[in-house]
């Protein structure tokens, strides 16, 4: 049997005195080694989103991207403006829901300038594996594309909408038209200042 | 201690005679938690082995340094600490299993079976005998926890490791991917994994 120190009062604050000043330390070492890397994999994510959402284009959306307050969103919009040798040609906007099956769905949304959805990413979620996360299939996501919101009523079907739901992902699928829905309302707000801004 | 028949006694605990998940039903949280696919379960399996090597070690090293009155708060912040080195580490390296396994990260910190082999052995016995325990208790955990994970995966998804092999469409028993199914998934694998071993051994 190994002999212990003794737990009088001195050793016992001295002990784990030393013991969390070396977790403190070693955690500020790694938090500072990986602050890099965790800022790059974010980066990477957002670009391979915009990438899939958005048209040929060659300005850098991520610098010229900025945010919007919304009224009814809790966090700031992302709104990434895409242009083509100078020609705005579509916006990428991340559209949250907080009324997924397990929490947080975070989308990013790819507009034409009119208001038409190119193409939608997933870059959060924590559905269901095999049902929920389904959303992030093409067989899915084919149904957006080309539609414009203002036409196309972003609600499940069962809700009323035109939205096809995931089978046994209702939830989820309400989650991810809501997060669209959203999307398309900072689009058109930021559309509207920009055309008095150009004005 | 030391002789190689007893450590390699001691390593194979793990895996079969007392492994902690189908025998002793240590962790139960992340096991039923995120084994919804094979490739979450390998995942959380293969975090816990490392928290749990890391932090065997440290308290193997620094027990008799450890007054027995703060021996549990001592061990907590030693096992947080290396739960969140592994944090940050898989946001900065593997974003896409650190999405995947969310909260269940930290709750690595609560998993009974790490402070449970730091207090019942790594506080008492050598180095080496604390390191060969973690890897066996840890291998032990990562074969349960992705077990249950393919099968879960196999039965609910129609899929392992994300590979597809029935259609998109097709009718797959989603009860076992939903947190029912895995008590009831995990339940079989345990008799199983009994009924085997009982024999075997």
């Amino acid at each position: 049997m190994v002999k212990k120190k003794e737990s009088t009062l001195i050793n016992m604050v001295i002990v784990l005195f030393l013991i969390t000043l070396a977790a403190g330390l070693s955690l500020g070492y790694v938090n500072d080694i990986t602050l890099e890397p965790k800022a790059k994999a974010r980066l990477a994510k957002k670009m391979r989103a915009l990438n899939v959402v958005l048209p040929q284009f060659n300005n850098n959306p991520i610098s010229e991207g900025h945010l919007m307050k919304m009224a009814d969103v809790k966090d700031s919009v992302e709104i990434y403006p895409a242009a083509k040798d100078g020609v705005f040609v579509g916006a990428a906007v991340t559209g949250v829901s907080e009324r997924g099956y397990s929490g947080l769905v975070k989308l990013m949304v790819g507009f034409e300038p009119d208001g038409n959805i190119i193409n939608i990413a997933v870059l959060e979620q924590k559905e269901t594996p095999g049902l929920g996360t389904k959303m992030k299939g093409e067989k899915f996501l084919r149904q957006f594309r080309g539609k414009h919101p203002a036409d196309f009523d972003l609600k499940v079907r069962k809700d009323g909408g035109e939205v096809d739901a995931l089978a046994g992902a209702t939830i989820s699928t309400r989650a991810f038209s809501e997060a669209t829905q959203q999307a398309y309302d900072a689009y058109l707000a930021f559309r509207e200042r920009n055309l008095k801004s150009d004005k | 201690m030391g002789n190689s028949g007893e450590l390699k006694q001691n390593f194979l605990k793990g895996i079969i005679k007392e492994n902690p998940v189908f025998v002793m039903l240590l962790g139960m949280c992340p096991t039923l938690g995120v084994t919804s696919s094979a490739f979450n379960g390998l995942g959380m399996g293969l975090a816990t082995l490392f928290v749990l090597l890391m932090s065997n070690i440290v308290v193997s090293i620094i027990k008799s340094q450890i007054p027995n009155k703060v021996r549990i708060p001592a061990f907590i912040v030693i096992i947080a600490s290396f739960v969140t080195i592994v944090e940050m580490v898989l946001e900065a390296y593997i974003p896409f299993l650190y999405e995947q396994l969310g909260i269940f990260i930290p709750l690595i910190v609560v998993n009974c079976l790490i402070l449970g082999r730091a207090e019942a052995f790594a506080s008492k016995n050598n180095l080496m005998a604390s390191v060969v325990d973690a890897l066996g208790m840890g291998i032990g955990f990562v074969i349960a926890l992705t077990a249950l994970g393919a099968t879960r995966e196999i039965l609910g998804s129609g899929s392992i490791f994300e590979f597809r092999f029935v259609s998109e469409d097709a009718n797959t028993l989603i009860l076992f991917i939903l947190p029912p199914g895995a008590f009831v998934a995990l339940a079989y694998l345990a008799i199983a994994f009994n009924r085997l071993t009982h024999k075997v051994l």
